[in-house]
């Protein structure tokens, strides 16, 4: 039961990583990695590293994703 | 396969996912999630590999958070190169060498 | 051709490692032995703490050093401080940032001090603080960072000077953050406290230094 989550979990990861990087628009990018991101935190759980899934949603996720939304919009502002 | 080798395992190909990336893909925001997403597929390959068994390793757990810290810093200077280079110069992507 | 060139190296790489991961490690060191082994010398009782600020102390003080440096960096690197407009702040929202900023802080302390024993700790009690900072940033409470002020300068280089004059003191006593046994609790404690405000202000600062260039200026 939890080895069909583990794998579930892991195909998520795979997937969301791939979309992140192949899809079109830079927004849905970014907000796809934000989700990869909790992907992680889910990850870090499983691995019994609890440290690591706070400081991952919270850093990885959370601070990274406003940083790279932030630079989109003022490279999208600035754009002629 | 304990779930120790799977993580590890994702996080090979995260890595190698990632690392295509960082190669293929010119614009530079788009290359500084994919230097993440290498970074995210590291981290899983030295918390992964070193829970065998499923007991938990603090070692590569202390490592791993240390490394997420310097990520986001290292995230946060890249951004502000990009866009320092798009206030310059108008661009989003490295200019090519002149041969 | 590039791509397929790239894409099937990556592919390859990728099947490499996961064959080499797979492979049993000869010989291969537990470190979880001696982590436990030395657990009751370290002053807390949370494995990870155990090895962030005293087995593996030196790691987190470069760390903190590497983030300082990477904050001077982007404000040596110069983007140019816009005018500082008002954000169109929507009242809710800015009195529900109001409400949540302080439960924040109080988590924060929350696991700062938890970080002793159980996960937690100062990394983790930084970023909450740093999101605060970035939630009334978001909100329009808080306006972005033109240029430090002096008070700002050292909160952000307290937690390296801290853990920097800790570790020299300790050097007196024979090694760099060799912690006597009985003081490693409180010295570790304070170390971690300085952290907190430095890390915090440091991360909120990667955000609030760079958000105060809108880029909507031509």
């Amino acid at each position: 039961m939890s080895l069909a989550f583990d794998v579930l979990l892991a195909l998520s990861l795979i997937w969301s990583g791939v979309r992140c990087l192949s899809v079109e628009r830079l927004d849905r990018a970014i907000v796809l990695f934000i989700a990869f991101g909790l992907l992680m935190a889910l990850a870090w759980a499983r691995l019994a590293a609890p440290d690591i899934g706070l400081a991952e949603a919270a850093i990885g996720a959370g601070l990274t994703g406003a940083l790279l939304l932030d630079a989109w919009g003022a490279l999208k502002r600035r754009r002629p | 396969m304990t779930s120790g080798l799977l993580f590890a395992s994702t996080g090979a190909l995260l890595f190698a996912l990632g690392l295509a990336g960082v190669i293929l893909i010119a614009h530079l925001l788009r290359r500084i999630l994919a230097f993440n997403v290498m970074g995210s597929g590291a981290f899983l390959i030295l918390v992964g590999l070193a829970q065998d068994n499923d007991i938990p390793d603090p070692v590569p757990q202390a490592m791993v958070l240390t490394g997420i810290v310097v990520a986001v810093a290292a995230t946060a200077l890249a951004l502000a190169l990009t866009r320092r280079l798009h206030a310059l110069t108008g661009e989003v992507e490295l200019p090519r060498d002149e041969a | 051709m590039r791509r397929l060139l790239v894409g099937s190296g990556a592919a390859v790489f990728a099947v490499l490692l996961i064959g080499a991961l797979l492979e049993p490690l000869p010989g291969g060191i537990d470190l979880r032995i001696a982590v436990a082994s030395h657990m009751a010398a370290s002053g807390v009782e949370h494995p990870v703490t155990a090895v962030l600020l005293n087995f593996r102390g030196y790691d987190t003080l470069l760390e903190i050093a590497v983030l300082l440096l990477a904050v001077i960096v982007i404000l040596a690197g110069g983007l140019d401080p816009a005018v500082d407009r008002p954000r169109a702040a929507n009242p809710i929202l800015q009195s529900l940032a109001r409400l949540a900023t302080p439960p924040m802080i109080v988590v924060a302390v929350y696991l700062l001090w938890a970080g002793a024993f159980r996960p937690g700790g100062a990394f983790q009690a930084g970023a909450v603080l740093a999101a605060a900072a970035v939630l009334l940033h978001l909100t329009g409470l808080l306006p972005s960072w033109q240029r430090p002020a002096l008070s700002l300068r050292w909160g952000m280089t307290a937690g390296f000077l801290i853990f920097l004059a800790v570790a020299t003191g300790l050097l007196a006593q024979g090694a760099l953050l060799r912690y006597p046994p009985a003081q490693a609790g409180l010295l570790i404690l304070l170390v971690e406290a300085g952290l907190t405000v430095s890390l915090g202000l440091i991360l909120a600062g990667l955000f609030l230094f760079l958000s105060r260039d809108p880029g909507d200026e031509e």
